[in-house]
């Protein structure tokens, strides 16, 4: 096991407001961790930073030992809280564009994933529901062989049973090396994929353990936990 | 079609009891080979780590045991086995007579009463 991202003393504010203040992280190779916490908490902030798509205010961000930059988009796979694709490309053409694009996607995971959804790869995207758009950008993220997925709110558009296979698809498709960042307010259908929850809180980490800590020492679910924490 | 888990007890005792009870109930023999962790982890539908931890668990109290390059392995030792099924009968024995005293039975008047259910039983064959 190895440290895959570190965070020091991590704060963002948008002029005024505090996005995020002082957080420390640590995320190993090889863990599955819930991001967890209300609307507003710092989420997707966090997660922009990692990807660079925000420059934080104070404090330093290390993945795999490296700043944030090429080297880290490299490992890093992103499904973002909205989608960037061109809705007239069908999925097939997006495919070919990802796998120029990533050294490390894999084409036919992709197909395979594509066929078990019943999706068909010569769709255009702006035909599809947005629950179909939804699986269609899972399967591209976790198709590359990334050392790290951050999936922010990756199942909430899904209905019930295709939440089921795509976590399956997260179980199945990471190695064992890699991690994997699910931020979502779904808790009950994916705490039990979990190896680790996050409670983060008006910018900052309010509560860092397993799952099944919080089952032994609490004696109720990371659901139950959360609502009892962030009672509004 | 995933396990059926609870969501306020720890998921590693769960799947425990699951490989105890699959043991028990015949679903695995004395020596049958268990899947692999992934595998298991997938139908279960849950962490692969805490799969992991779990059949260490069971290892290391003896219900299972890994050959090192063949996998995972249901003990032989029937004895151990029979151990178990005690233990799981006493469980569950003391969780009936929990509910029958909590709606006024005690041991006797309990123990009475599953009889003659048994009973009755026979009597609709």
């Amino acid at each position: 096991m190895s440290t895959l991202v570190e965070c020091t003393g991590l704060s963002k504010k948008y002029g005024k407001v505090t996005a995020l203040q002082d957080v420390n992280l640590r995320i190993e190779s090889g863990h599955i961790i819930g991001l967890l916490g209300p609307n507003g908490s710092g989420k997707t902030t966090l997660i922009k930073i990692l990807n660079g798509l925000l420059t934080p205010s104070s404090g330093t961000v290390l993945v795999k030992g490296k700043p944030i930059g090429i080297d880290s988009k490299k490992v890093i796979s992103y499904l973002p809280d909205h989608t960037y694709l061109n809705m007239n490309q069908r999925v097939s053409d997006i495919i070919t564009f990802f796998k120029t694009f990533y050294e490390d996607f894999d084409e036919r995971r992709a197909y395979d994933m594509l066929a078990k959804l019943g999706i068909n790869p010569k769709d255009r995207l702006k035909s599809m529901s947005k629950g179909t758009k939804e699986k269609v950008q899972l399967i591209l993220v976790m198709s590359r062989r990334a050392d790290l997925y951050i999936l922010d709110e990756p199942i909430a558009g899904v209905d019930p049973a295709a939440r089921d296979y795509i976590l399956n698809v997260i179980l199945t498709n990471y190695d064992a090396s890699a991690s994997i960042i699910i931020s979502t307010h779904l808790i009950t259908d994916i705490e039990n994929v979990l190896d680790e929850v996050l409670f983060i809180q008006n910018g900052q980490i309010r509560l860092t353990s397993s799952v099944d800590a919080i089952r032994e020492e609490q004696g109720k679910s990371v659901d139950a936990l959360f609502r009892e924490v962030f009672r509004c | 079609m995933p396990w059926n888990l609870d969501s306020d007890r720890p998921i590693f005792q769960q799947i425990i009891d699951k490989v105890q009870t699959d043991i028990l109930s015949g679903h695995y023999a004395p020596g049958d080979k268990l899947p692999s962790v992934r595998d298991l982890a997938m139908m279960a539908a849950v962490n692969p780590n805490t799969m992991q931890k779990a059949l260490t668990e069971l290892e290391r109290i003896g219900l299972v045991y890994t050959q090192r390059t063949s996998g995972r392995f249901i003990t032989e030792d029937v004895s151990m086995i029979e151990l178990l099924k005690e233990r799981k009968a006493k469980e569950l024995i003391d969780t009936y007579l929990e509910g029958m005293q909590r709606i006024g039975y005690n041991r006797q008047t309990a123990a009475e009463a599953l009889m003659k259910n048994n009973a009755d039983e026979h009597v609709n064959d």
